[in-house]
């Protein structure tokens, strides 16, 4: 029943990732040109909603189901490994043209060669683990 | 306007997607795609190789079932919702096709030039697709989550990490589409 819900709550989110063409490459190049708004509004007001929710959320100390405490963790502190990371990982976002939630959107909407893409992201995923401890955090 | 057949414009996506980061939260999980990579590299016995993937994996096992839900939701959306092309900027179109021989702006989801099966065989396209998801993968574990996890969980969460992080994703990006892609693609 719980797999249920989370398998509903996926597809929901694949159907507005593609639905949004958040999940298509034209949109990620044309967002980097800075030739539309379309990207920034889909990001910039789920952050708008978001921030304001979760303000919400501590404000009024609301629960998850069952009681608990919802999985708002603080992030560690640190720059380098952010900036680093963060800017391969752009690199890769631009030149692929999906990130890793419509890579699998992507695979369901029958684009065969997106799988090279997400063994790729797994193979990048397995080098980071194995070169962890040697690279700058 | 067709409500099923037109794209989402993005006043509809954004709150989709925040609501989508709050439902998890209310059932107690959080919204976050990249580390689910984390989670197939242990399920193919990466323990072997780092301990980095030495972890309970079978606590994640919710959210694999959340990509099982993306994939069948993109076969839905592609399949019944859509007329599977995207309409972009005309000018950015335009400097697609002739700066970079890119003509399929408006005429497919993907472009053919990068996706097309057939395509598969150039190992240039082949290059492209294996850098790119190395890249994405490698980052987005490296910075500790990609635009899920930081650019919206995280900076819903007013987090200074996820805002470095973010910064990142978009030097990255645009050094990509900027200065990179007329070496790579001209």
């Amino acid at each position: 029943m719980k797999y249920l819900s989370y398998l509903t709550i996926g597809i929901f989110f694949g159907i507005i990732m593609y639905k949004s063409e958040a999940a298509s490459w034209f949109r990620i190049y044309e967002m980097f040109q800075f030739g539309s708004f379309h990207m920034y509004g889909i990001i910039g007001s789920a952050l708008v909603l978001g921030v304001i929710g979760v303000q919400v959320i501590k404000k009024y100390n609301i629960k998850a189901i069952g009681g608990k405490e919802m999985n708002l963790h603080p992030k560690r502190k640190g720059v380098t490994n952010y900036l680093i990371g963060g800017i391969i990982f752009g690199l890769g976002w631009a030149l692929a043209g999906a990130c890793p939630g419509p890579m699998y959107v992507l695979a369901g909407a029958g684009y065969l060669s997106i799988l090279i893409v997400i063994a790729s992201a797994i193979l990048g995923t397995f080098v980071y683990g194995v070169l962890k401890d040697k690279l700058p955090h | 306007m067709n409500l099923i057949y037109d794209p989402w414009p993005w006043y509809v996506a954004g709150p989709l997607i925040a609501l989508t980061m709050f439902v998890l939260l209310y059932i107690g999980k959080q919204f976050g795609m990249s580390s689910n990579l984390r989670t197939m590299c242990s399920i193919g016995g990466g323990a072997k190789y780092a301990d980095f993937f030495k972890f309970d994996w079978k606590s994640q096992r919710w959210n694999l079932v959340v990509v099982a839900g993306a994939v069948i939701g993109g076969f839905i959306a592609s399949e019944f919702m859509s007329n599977n092309t995207v309409k972009i900027n005309p000018d950015v179109a335009q400097q697609l096709s002739t700066d970079y021989g890119i003509e399929s702006a408006g005429e497919a989801y993907l472009p053919p030039e990068l996706f097309a099966t057939e395509n598969l065989s150039d190992p240039f396209v082949l290059a492209v697709l294996i850098l790119g998801g190395f890249m994405v993968g490698f980052g987005a574990r490296y910075a500790g989550g990609c635009t899920s996890g930081h650019a919206i969980s995280g900076l819903s969460n007013l987090q200074l990490p996820s805002l470095i992080a973010v910064i990142g994703f978009f030097i990255g990006g645009l050094v990509m589409i900027h200065l990179l892609f007329p070496l790579i693609f001209s």
